[in-house]
């Protein structure tokens, strides 16, 4: 008889962090203590606090450890699981003004409370691996009532009043992207899931995939049936394997309860799904050269119009949809639109899933009610900035979107607050910047990301990225003129105007929203030759403030160049010429004596 | 799968398995199992809870946990009743026919076995 379930997350955060060894050791602490008959291990998708992983949750008590090591698996099994006392020093705290308090559970994390899950709902709570559990959280109830109850105009209808928009970052509405395809002539149709997820710092999609992949696979059945499409393709990268591995046992699964394959549900419907591995072209997140990649072509994007409704994958209409979109389209249909209309702001309705990373203290994935500020999400869910810095900025959007500065930080999150400052949506990646960080160079930092990933086909993007990013190299080496910062600008406009996919269209965007709102870096660079974070080498030098300096020749003793000279107990120089910059001798000096400037 | 019913099937057998994940549902019932109260036969007690809340199908209202210590171990096997909204119920001294008893009675019945109850003691 089970009378405890202790849930381990599975999800790719926790398991580079170690959660595999965590999970054999509990098999093999159970077993020796006799209590394998009686305690179930579940291993779970991603539970969000990817910061403190890895993570355990022992339920009924639903008691929250973090940071678990293989080592402290024998005192749960035999404090916890066995005498039923939770060992304290492994239960996740939280640091309210100096105080430290024991969170005994998740749900009453500062972290937790402010979320909303939906789309994550059941990652961290169900076993992904096991379709019997989704099925027990309602799941393929949807793609029930949808076979049994509803039309395919009613399905349209019900997305449509929903006022769910594209998740993947142009926000769409998915309602009028079915009803597109749906209105083409009957004949051969697709279903696409965008799992291509390739901005520096996203990984929801991930997240879902391996957390709640039959949420992916039910909602695409149901597209299936209301646009008349049969086969679904899922586009996911090479680079996910634990999400790949999840996907093919939910397929496999699903096909075996016969909820994808012939007659569904004895409907007469079909639909079944196969996968396709992306090789790691962030081009091929836009949505034509994922088509053109499945064709089994080179990923390279095609002009739209004819747009993929119309004309999509081997010529046929199709709808193509990211993986965050899919996972609200059953509960929409069991809740209803009204539900799902009643979150988020006027335009905007729903939650959104984000990745914070960066400078921030819970690193993880979150999911909010869309019109949440910018301020609640780093301060309250975040945590805050680490170590009393200052917060300076937040970048959304990945390399297509914009920097949201202090000035903007009561901005609430959603498409249209977004766009109007600059920055946009995208598809959910939040990076978080402190005063340490230099705006030009994170500019540079996405320039190069997209020079990189251009695919070629258009001059614009490829010749006009690489432009822009020599001229940042320029203004970082300590090079740039005034003329170069209104030069830059303007070639931004062009490469906007003129690039024919979304990810030339957008690639300015870091330079511009930097440019607009932290122009007095870039002048400070070219101007006074100095880069006011402390960031770019070539524009600032190390010097030993003489008055502090003990000359106990540590600093000198760590130079990697020999740059420092000095006799004993007098101060040391440092010879700029010969400095590299590499920071060792601040690191190593105990005086602070060594500054940058 | 060729119905509904088929579904439902599936996922009533399952929910109750997956319920002792939600832990806010109604009564617990709780074994104090330290060192005490394990020498003293908690583990029969427990178990028996736990193949009488399975028997009769309560496990997504019903959740049999376990604690430490509380301090009375001259009383082991400690029992604790929890449920919304009513004060915590404490049976000492049980065995397995006491916890039959006490689950007919009380868990299910609504009736606080008084003989076996703290205060009696």
């Amino acid at each position: 008889m089970i009378r405890s379930h202790v849930l381990i997350c599975g999800g790719t955060g926790c398991t580079s962090s170690g959660s595999g060894k965590i999970q054999a050791a509990l098999e093999e602490q159970l077993k020796a203590k006799g209590l394998d008959e009686e305690v179930k291990i579940v291993v779970t998708g991603c539970f969000g606090l990817c910061a403190v992983g890895p993570i355990m949750i022992v339920y009924p008590e639903g008691t929250f450890y973090s940071m678990v090591k293989p080592e402290d698996v024998p005192e749960i099994v035999e404090e916890h699981l066995l005498k039923g006392r939770p060992v304290q020093r492994l239960i996740y705290s939280e640091h309210h003004d100096a105080i430290e308090e024991k969170v005994n559970s998740l749900a009453d994390t500062t972290f937790y409370k402010k979320q909303k899950r939906v789309a994550l709902r059941n990652c961290g709570m169900i076993n992904p691996e096991v379709i019997d559990e989704y099925i027990a959280m309602d799941g393929y109830q949807a793609l029930g009532k949808v076979l049994t109850e509803m039309t395919p105009d009613d399905v349209i209808k019900c997305i449509l009043d929903s006022g769910l928009r594209g998740r993947g970052g142009g926000g769409f509405p998915t309602g009028r992207k079915w009803m597109f395809a749906q209105a083409q002539p009957k004949g051969k149709k697709y279903v696409v899931c965008n799992a291509d997820e390739g901005d520096p710092g996203a990984f929801m999609d991930r997240s879902i995939l391996e957390g709640d992949p039959h949420a992916v696979l039910e909602a695409m059945a149901i597209a299936g049936y209301a646009i008349g499409a049969d086969e679904g393709y899922i586009y996911v990268r090479a680079e996910y394997p634990i999400a790949i591995h999840r996907l093919e046992v939910a397929i496999k699964q699903a096909r075996e309860y016969g909820l994808l394959g012939n007659d569904i549900f004895g409907t007469g419907f079909n639909f079944d799904i196969q996968l396709r591995f992306g090789a790691g072209a962030f081009v091929c997140g836009e949505e034509t050269a994922l088509l053109t990649s499945i064709e089994g072509n080179r990923g390279e994007p095609r002009p739209r119009p004819p747009f993929p409704a119309v004309k999509g994958l081997f010529g046929k209409p199709t709808i193509i949809n990211n993986v965050e979109t899919y996972a609200n389209i059953a509960q929409i249909i069991l809740n209803g639109p009204e539900w799902f209309a009643s979150m988020g702001t006027e335009k905007s309705k729903g939650t959104k899933v984000f990745a914070l990373g960066g400078k921030i203290t819970n690193t993880g994935l979150v999911e909010i009610p869309m019109g949440t500020t910018l301020r609640e999400v780093v301060e309250q869910i975040g945590g805050g900035i680490p170590n009393g810095k200052k917060f300076k900025a937040a970048q959304t959007g990945g390399p297509s979107g914009g920097c949201i500065p202090e000035s903007l930080y009561d901005t609430p999150i959603d498409y249209d607050s977004l766009i109007a400052i600059g920055s946009m949506m995208g598809s959910g990646g939040l990076i978080v910047m402190d005063e340490d960080t230099c705006m030009v160079d994170i500019a540079r930092f996405f320039l190069d990301f997209t020079v990189d990933e251009s695919c070629g086909k258009c001059a614009p993007c490829r010749i006009g990225t690489r432009r822009l990013l020599e001229i940042l190299d320029k203004i970082i080496a300590g090079n740039g003129t005034l003329e170069d910062i209104d030069k830059l600008e303007e070639l931004c406009y062009y490469i906007k105007s003129a690039s024919l996919c979304g990810l030339g269209q957008t690639a300015p965007n870091p330079v511009l929203s930097t440019l607009k709102y932290f122009r007095h870096e870039y002048e400070a660079h070219v101007v006074d030759k100095k880069c006011p974070a402390g960031v770019c080498k070539n524009l600032l030098s190390y010097v030993i403030i003489e008055d502090k300096c003990k000359g106990c020749t540590a600093c000198s003793r760590v130079c990697p160049v020999g740059a420092i000279s000095g006799a004993v107990k007098t101060p040391h120089v440092i010879d700029t010429a010969k400095c590299i910059k590499c920071g060792a001798c601040i690191e190593k000096c105990k005086f602070d004596a060594i500054v940058k400037q | 799968m060729k119905s509904l019913a088929e579904l439902a099937a599936i996922r009533d057998k399952m929910k109750d398995k997956v319920a002792i994940r939600d832990s806010e549902s109604g009564t617990r019932i709780v074994v104090g199992m330290a060192t005490c109260g394990i020498a003293a036969g908690a583990r029969p007690v427990l178990a028996q809870f736990v193949e009488e809340v399975a028997n009769a199908g309560l496990s997504d209202t019903i959740t049999v946990t376990q604690t430490g210590c509380i301090g009375i171990c001259q009383y082991e096997p400690v029992v604790e009743v929890y449920e919304a909204g009513k004060d915590k119920v404490t049976y000492v001294k049980m065995d397995v026919d006491k916890a039959k008893r006490v689950f007919a009675e009380h868990i299910q019945g609504g009736r606080i076995v008084t003989e076996y109850t703290m205060d009696n003691k």
